[in-house]
């Protein structure tokens, strides 16, 4: 079934993008992340222009997220104080990030800086994760109880001048820490399309030394606050938003993410932490291939 | 396609006792829809450019007249990137402007378009694809130029967004033509001009144009109009649909 997308000026299929959305949304029900990661580079392999893909990813990310959001709020696991100030980071991070996009794009320069920040963003993440959960699985092959973590921000972090206690965080640390981290988050969602939730929760836990309950509501919080802010952004400055497209991923990824999440019940935590990493690691690996080998199209019209 | 036809008999009858006092030979084209219409399911089209070609007195030439028809998007300003190796990657390197690129350009014709003209009279009339004026800005070199030129000419056919076919143009006993031109999904909006040349002897002896309009419709472009002009609002319209199909498949699933 062709449908025309009003402002990417093309016909895609659109069972195809619902398939895709879903596809995506039933990754991110089960490992509770948005997945602009994966849908960004998937829509530019369609063929849809980066630059509406990055915009419209963006609004499918805020649908993906505020399932969980709310739930996780309900739940009380959302440190409110700690999620304002990185929703404020994030802010002005998607307006530096808008500043970027524009000088970029002039530059000619957006798809290359975009490819290069996912292969290094996934690859490093994706790496870690994996060293990770490789370690989780030989000890509960191996019966041992996992290896307990010291909870305690980083010293960078505990050198930063005035202080605010977070109390559902359990931390007392300068409020400057998760304000950069909010907007260098808000940078990626509007260069990338990415909810930046495989960046935000490693960095909670281990930058900032976040009490684990929280981590994950405060950061969806973040993440659907931001994105929203993306969206915006994006349709005031790119005018790339198009929600005929994002309708479709929607349509999809809202469907997949709460099969998923049923999915994820069933599966061990350390499996799915496991297949997670191998994804992240599989897109960052087609993406770097994609940098090194001749592209199809030498010459692109801006 | 007999309702054409006839359509075009109709216009001759009329034009015969007009054309019958003219010296040269007139053409009388049309198209097959005067617009175009993007919507929903729109996946291209097929354009119809036919006409008739009117002799004085109503007598044929001895020698076979042929016919080039042109449609020609809207030109616009455009920077042309090309992408080359550095230090093992792929980004683009070096860029040049155009001023005057047209989004859309198709030609057919009833013989080779270098068949039948010079080289001269095709570069003066726009003529085939290497003919295309598009005014790059700047000093660059003669070599580059062409380069990215072909560069362009390369990547807009394969997108059929250029289209080019020596055989396009069928003429019916020696008045009456017809060619179709296949319009892609992705042509960029705006008046588009359907030209038809009549060649005879290396010589252009009769020109006449139409205008296609080619415009999104209804509901694509109400979206396509808000995201341009009421970007704020667009925005807001984009956020409350992915919050409410983000909180309706959670209530969905929940309560089952």
């Amino acid at each position: 079934m062709d449908l025309y997308l009003p402002v990417a000026n093309l016909s895609v299929n659109a069972l195809v993008i619902v398939l895709l959305g879903g596809g995506v949304g039933f990754l991110s029900g089960m490992f509770g992340v948005g997945g602009g990661f994966l849908t960004t580079p998937l829509l530019i392999f369609y063929g849809i222009p980066p630059t509406v893909a990055a915009a419209s990813a963006a609004t499918q990310v805020t649908g993906a997220s505020v399932s969980g959001a709310l739930a996780h709020f309900e739940r009380g696991g959302v440190d409110l104080r700690m999620g304002a100030v990185l929703i404020a980071g994030g802010l002005l991070g998607s307006l530096i990030g808008a500043g970027l996009f524009e000088l970029l794009t002039a530059w000619g320069q957006i798809d290359t800086t975009i490819n290069i920040l996912y292969v290094v963003l996934l690859g490093s993440v994706g790496g870690l994760m994996a060293r990770e959960a490789w370690g989780a699985l030989r000890a509960l092959q191996a019966g041992l109880p996992a290896p307990a973590r010291k909870r305690r921000h980083h010293p960078m972090v505990a050198n930063l001048p005035m202080r605010w206690r977070f109390y559902r965080s359990g931390l007392y640390i300068s409020p400057l820490a998760p304000l950069i981290l909010g907007a260098l988050v808000g940078i990626l969602t509007m260069l990338l399309g990415v909810g930046g939730g495989f960046i935000m929760v490693p960095a909670m836990i281990f930058l900032l030394g976040m009490g684990a309950q929280v981590v994950v509501g405060t950061s969806l919080f973040q993440i659907l606050f931001v994105t929203i802010a993306t969206t915006m952004v994006h349709a005031m400055t790119t005018g790339a938003v198009d929600i005929v497209l994002a309708g479709l991923l929607l349509l999809g990824s809202v469907t997949g993410a709460q099969i998923g999440a049923r999915f994820a019940q069933k599966v061990r935590p350390e499996y799915l932490r496991m297949a997670l990493a191998i994804i992240v690691l599989l897109v960052a690996l087609r993406m770097a291939v994609g940098l090194f080998i001749r592209p199809d199209e030498i010459y692109t019209v801006q | 396609m007999t309702r054409i036809g006839a359509s075009i008999a109709a216009l001759l009858l009329l034009l015969l006792p007009a054309a019958a006092q003219a010296v040269d030979p007139r053409l009388v084209p049309d198209v097959s829809s005067r617009s175009i219409e993007i919507q929903y399911s729109f996946t291209g089209e097929e354009l119809l450019l036919f006409g008739a070609i009117l002799y004085p007195g109503q007598r044929l030439p001895d020698d076979r007249a042929d016919i080039v028809v042109v449609l020609k998007g809207p030109v616009r300003p455009v920077v042309l990137r090309e992408k080359q190796r550095i230090a093992g990657m792929w980004v683009n390197a070096s860029s040049i402007r155009l001023r005057t690129s047209p989004g859309f350009y198709a030609i057919g014709s009833s013989r080779p378009v270098d068949k039948l003209v010079d080289e001269r009279t095709a570069a003066i009339f726009e003529l085939g694809l290497k003919n295309l004026s598009m005014s790059p800005t700047g000093f660059s070199e003669a070599k580059k130029l062409e380069r990215f030129e072909a560069g362009l000419v390369d990547l807009y056919r394969r997108m059929g967004l250029f289209y080019e076919n020596p055989s396009a143009v069928e003429i019916t006993e020696g008045v009456l033509y017809r060619a179709r031109i296949p319009v892609p999904a992705r042509v960029p909006v705006g008046t588009y001009r359907a030209e038809t040349y009549l060649i005879s002897k290396g010589r252009v002896l009769a020109v006449a144009s139409r205008d296609v309009q080619i415009r999104k419709a209804g509901f694509e472009r109400f979206v396509a109009l808000a995201a341009q002009r009421h970007g704020f609002l667009y925005g807001l319209a984009a956020v409350a649909l992915s919050l409410l199909l983000g909180y309706a498949a959670s209530a969905l699933f929940r309560r089952r």
